[in-house]
């Protein structure tokens, strides 16, 4: 799956799981910040993110450390998954 | 020393008034997730977070937003002298249920964060607290009915025995069959206003006819 492709689904994803009801998928810009300023997500949607990742692509994030930079913003989080499906 | 009741609000099924007059209802039965988004955006609460919430937490915000906005001298409080009373009969057995379903199939076993952090029936004040800053003090009770001489009797001992100024005490149930909320605020007051409107001498009494009008 391309890049682009997996950015496209994550914003569908992220939407649907985190019930962000006043957002669009088309209006995540792939390079804001998922956390702070950008989508504003608090510590229980990062939470959300990693059973995201896992029941979507089955990826398992066995490092907490890891996760700050894998959940910077959603080109990150496509990078990441891009990347383990190689 | 006085206090009274300077605002209230309660929702039933498809029905919201505040003050004792409607405020909002649905022409046709909604299920309770529809009404209450419904409410949101008639009430313009804008507040996103909203949406994240369970239903109980939906229920007890809606109520409180309602009241509070209806008390306008409460802003103006030290927020550490705000105390958050609340019951219910069903605790948070709604998300309960829905988290005891997301991990009840051992082949697809992913329990949802922010459903289990509902599996508390305090976090209705935790969500208020957070949005308005308030940090006095917290108590919630779980009652197999609402119980207006608890409620009574809490509030005044902390306006009598603490530094609170103001409570914001309420009843919210949210189960399947039996969702509704009741919020009103309490104030200090050595005297009462001439001309004060609704408000009212802070009663048992006066509470349980409130919330049965």
């Amino acid at each position: 799956m391309e890049v682009q492709e997996i950015i496209k689904n994550l914003k569908v994803q992220i939407v649907e799981q985190l019930n962000l009801e006043e957002v669009k998928p088309e209006d995540i810009d792939a390079n804001a910040p998922l956390f702070g300023d950008g989508l504003g997500l608090d510590s229980i949607d990062a939470l959300e993110l990693i059973v995201l990742l896992e029941k979507n692509y089955e990826i398992k994030i066995q490092d907490p450390k890891e996760a700050k930079a894998i959940f910077t913003s959603v080109q990150t989080m496509a990078d990441y998954v891009a990347s383990k499906m190689k | 020393m006085n206090a009274i009741i300077s605002s209230y609000c309660k929702i039933v099924p498809n029905k919201i008034s505040v003050g004792g007059k409607l405020f909002f209802e649905e022409a046709s039965e909604k299920e309770l997730p529809e009404f209450l988004s419904a409410a949101y955006k008639y009430g313009e609460l804008n507040y996103p977070k909203f949406h994240k919430m369970d239903k109980l937490c939906k229920l007890g915000m809606l109520a409180t937003e309602l009241a509070l906005r209806n008390c306008p001298d409460w802003k103006a409080l030290d927020k550490s002298r705000i105390a958050l009373i609340f019951s219910n009969q069903s605790s948070s057995l709604d998300s309960d249920r829905n988290h005891a379903h997301a991990i009840s199939d051992k082949q697809n076993y992913f329990p949802s964060p922010s459903v289990f952090v509902y599996t508390l029936p305090n976090i209705i004040m935790g969500e208020i607290a957070i949005k308005h800053k308030i940090s006095g003090e917290n108590a919630f009770f779980i009652s197999n009915q609402f119980d207006p001489e608890l409620l009574f009797s809490y509030s005044t001992i902390l306006l009598q025995t603490t530094g609170t100024e103001f409570v914001v005490c309420g009843w919210v149930n949210c189960d399947r069959t039996h969702n509704d909320a009741f919020v009103y605020c309490v104030k200090k007051s050595n005297f009462k206003e001439q001309n004060s409107g609704p408000e009212l001498d802070h009663t048992s009494e006066n509470i349980r006819q409130l919330y049965n009008t």
